[in-house]
């Protein structure tokens, strides 16, 4: 059995409204319906833009957020069913570590004091002495002066206060540590000895780490297992290798394409998919595949009516895509711009500059825009999208399409959120 | 001739009194039209201020700025204020990092679009609105005319680094200054983005100044790089070059310390040890001797000077460079 295991979590958050009655008009859906599981001594990264729902699940899964529905099991007991006092004393075998290192330690205590309040908390050591000698220890393992005990957390630089939010997730010796986004306030050349820091206590610790990332390059170097988070789901999950070399799901794929490679060669050979427009709210999200609105191999049927479950399509690759064989087999080609032109839908402008104005390049000058044309590809997603119920953006796209200025929505509701 | 030529240029801060800090410490480089040129470093190496010294932003009182930086033919430096503002906006503009603060969030993005088409351009009324749109077209917002109305904080990340993009390019600049212009963005996004100002850059021909801390969009975007280090440029040279041997030890430290998507997993990063503030000041030697593990008698007598030990317009500052190819072949492209 897996040491974590978590189970159709949902976490909905209220939106209210009105003064005296305070009703509830609607949710966020941060987290809607996400399985996975950790095996021990494994590191699972999690991976997504922001707004996918990633910190959040993390947060969850320490019921830092109420979970509104699903089971988060560690080691046999379901925390989301813990009364509180019990998930208080459970919290010393899962413990995080928090991304913003100053925000996350506060100023006015000395670094002994904020080791030791956990501890204390925990019952762990007798008096203030054995607490400090093994703070002491835990300091020097994590790189860090002993003489750091009676000093404030300004005091440190980026990647040492980090450091500290590594040291006081382990001296209450926990199972689990989830770390939300770890290395992403810091340089690179820090950001490379805090995640070999990781990687060696894990080794000597044995330590079971759940890596929530927006970097996909950090989460891959680590990870074991990675899943990839859209919109408050797993879109796809795999070991970190078959993640890189063979990504199904449309979204895994644009955002690979996406992640700049230090290397020119590589660089200029490789294909960008570009994807159009922003992520949907997640208080209002799309119906059928959450992300149907943005994807270039989006289908007429099924994808936006049917939501897709994860699928196992073996070697522990899970995918959550309808057409997940016609894609990889090439058999479906994309519907929709993956280049440039999926940024920008202005190149009849540019090709055909507007005459006259001569200082200024013509190409930003106003084209007359009622008369440019739309991009093909482009008007097939007006309606498709349209038909998404409740989706403000769509809707919006239905109000300006009856107002004068029907060409700019031409671009479609993927956009405009 | 060069469109925009850097010299020796230093900025100091502090004085009168006060411990003085040299952020920029004699950093030259030129930027020719049409081309990309990055200035690449992590927090502290003095990227930021540089730009903002070009563009004239920096505060007067308290703030020394040294050097030459000409741009079309003119001294920046020694040009009138009033001069110098009909060029700032028009003719070089900048991209700032962080979209949300650089708008200003009680005035519509029409407003703040339309008044740079006033004062520079001397558009009004219906016409300058309509430029406006038809600006944030170009950059890729759809429903420019319902986004005029709102407010930054009703757009995205994405979208409100896009309307930014759009006030900066409204004049045509032949400069544009790019201040991590991707940093707070998405990664799907900041692919976008980039796409879109490679776009501006080929189709206009307008001169990109690059600034970044990520060496992946250095990467795909640049052509000359030159990367800083505590005020000073340690290395500079074409970005297929610099990428393909990495002379300065810092260089090659920070390739080594990037995890990598391409790369086989299971090899463990190779970071640098410290942080920026071990460090020496430029006159006494190297800044990065105390983090370098190439270290030697020679790094502190003096400051060392930008050589071309391995190829012509391939400038390092270090006495004892990386020559061999084989450290930085570890990783296979």
């Amino acid at each position: 059995m897996s040491l974590l295991e978590l189970d159709g979590v949902k976490v909905h958050f209220p939106i209210k409204k009105g003064v005296l009655f305070d009703r509830t008009v609607g949710h966020v859906y941060a987290v809607d319906g996400v399985s996975l599981k950790v095996e021990a001594g494994e590191t699972y990264g999690l991976v997504g833009e922001s707004g996918c729902g990633k910190t959040t699940l993390g947060r969850s899964v320490l019921r830092l957020v109420d979970i509104t529905e699903g089971s988060v099991v560690l080691d046999g007991t379901d925390l989301a069913k813990l009364p509180n006092e019990e998930m208080r004393r459970f919290r010393r075998r899962l413990q995080m570590v928090f991304q913003d290192p100053l925000g996350s330690l506060n100023p006015r205590q000395n670094i002994e004091s904020i080791l030791s309040e956990g501890m204390v908390a925990h019952g762990i050591g007798k008096n203030q002495e054995e607490r400090r000698e093994k703070i002491k220890a835990i300091l020097e393992r994590v790189g860090l002066p002993s003489n750091a005990l009676a000093r404030y957390p300004h005091e440190f630089s980026g990647g040492q206060r980090q450091r500290i939010g590594i040291a006081r997730a382990l001296v209450l010796e926990p199972d689990v540590i989830i770390c939300d986004e770890p290395v992403s306030a810091l340089d690179v050349s820090i950001q490379a000895q805090v995640v070999n820091l990781l990687e060696e206590l894990q080794e000597e610790l044995g330590l079971t780490y759940l890596v929530i990332a927006h970097d996909l390059a950090v989460v891959r170097h680590i990870s074991d297992v990675i899943g990839v988070m859209y919109l408050g789901s797993l879109v796809e999950e795999a070991p970190s290798d078959t993640l890189y070399a063979e990504p199904k799901h449309p979204y895994t794929k644009a955002l690979m394409s996406a992640v700049p490679v230090p290397d020119p060669e590589v660089e200029d050979r490789r294909e960008r998919i570009l994807l159009t427009g922003d992520l949907p709210s997640p208080a209002n999200p799309p119906t059928g595949c959450r992300f149907h609105t943005r994807c270039p191999w989006a289908q007429a049927e099924k994808c936006a009516t049917e939501r897709p479950e994860l699928k196992d399509v073996g070697g522990g690759h899970r995918v959550a895509c309808h057409y997940t064989a016609e894609i990889a087999s090439g058999e479906l080609a994309p519907t929709r711009p993956t280049g440039i032109e999926a940024v920008t839908e202005t190149e009849d402008a540019l090709v055909k500059p507007a005459e006259g104005e001569a200082e200024v390049p013509a190409a930003l000058l106003p084209a007359d825009s009622t008369t440019k044309p739309d991009a093909p590809a482009v008007k097939e997603k007006v309606p498709a999208a349209a038909e998404t119920p409740g989706d403000p953006a769509a809707d919006a796209v239905a109000k300006d399409q009856d107002a004068a200025t029907p060409e700019a929505s031409g671009k479609g509701p993927a956009g405009t959120d | 001739m060069s469109l925009l030529t850097v010299d020796e240029l230093t900025v100091t801060f502090g004085g009168r009194g006060r411990k003085e800090s040299r952020a920029v410490d004699g950093v030259s480089f030129e930027v020719d039209q049409g081309q990309v040129v990055g200035l690449v470093g992590e927090s502290g190496c003095g990227k930021s201020v540089t730009s903002l010294a070009l563009m004239g932003l920096l505060p007067d009182k308290g703030v020394t700025v040294g050097g030459r930086a000409e741009f079309d033919g003119t001294d920046l430096f020694t040009m009138n204020p009033s001069a110098r503002r009909d060029l700032r906006g028009s003719k070089m503009a900048m991209i700032f990092q962080d979209p949300l603060s650089s708008l200003n969030p009680v005035v519509p993005i029409g407003v703040q679009v339309t008044e740079i088409l006033e004062r520079h351009r001397g558009m009004k009324g219906e016409a300058a609105r309509k430029e406006a749109a038809h600006l944030l077209d170009r950059v890729g917002i759809p429903d420019p005319t319902r986004r005029l109305k709102e407010y930054p904080h009703q757009l995205s990340g994405g979208m409100r680094q896009r309307a930014l993009i759009a006030m900066a390019v409204a004049c045509a600049p032949s400069l544009l200054i790019a201040d991590e212009p991707t940093t707070a963005l998405d990664v799907t996004i900041q692919a976008q983005i980039l796409e879109l100002l490679k776009e501006l850059v080929d189709q206009e021909g307008t001169a990109l100044l690059m600034i970044t801390h990520d060496l992946g969009v250095v990467a795909g975007i640049c052509d000359q790089v030159n990367v800083l280090y505590a005020g000073k440029a340690v290395e500079s040279a074409g970005r297929r070059e610099l990428f393909a041997h990495p002379t300065h030890p810092y260089t090659h430290g920070l390739l080594g310390s990037i995890p990598r998507l391409d790369a086989p997993r299971g090899e463990s990063l190779k970071p640098i040890r410290g942080s920026i503030n071990d460090r020496v000041a430029w006159a006494d030697g190297c800044a990065f001797a105390p983090r370098c593990d190439r270290y030697e008698m020679g790094c502190l007598t003096g400051t060392p000077q930008l050589a071309e030990p391995r190829a012509a317009g391939h400038q390092v500052r270090c006495v004892n460079p990386v020559l061999d190819d084989a450290k930085a072949e570890e990783v296979p492209a």
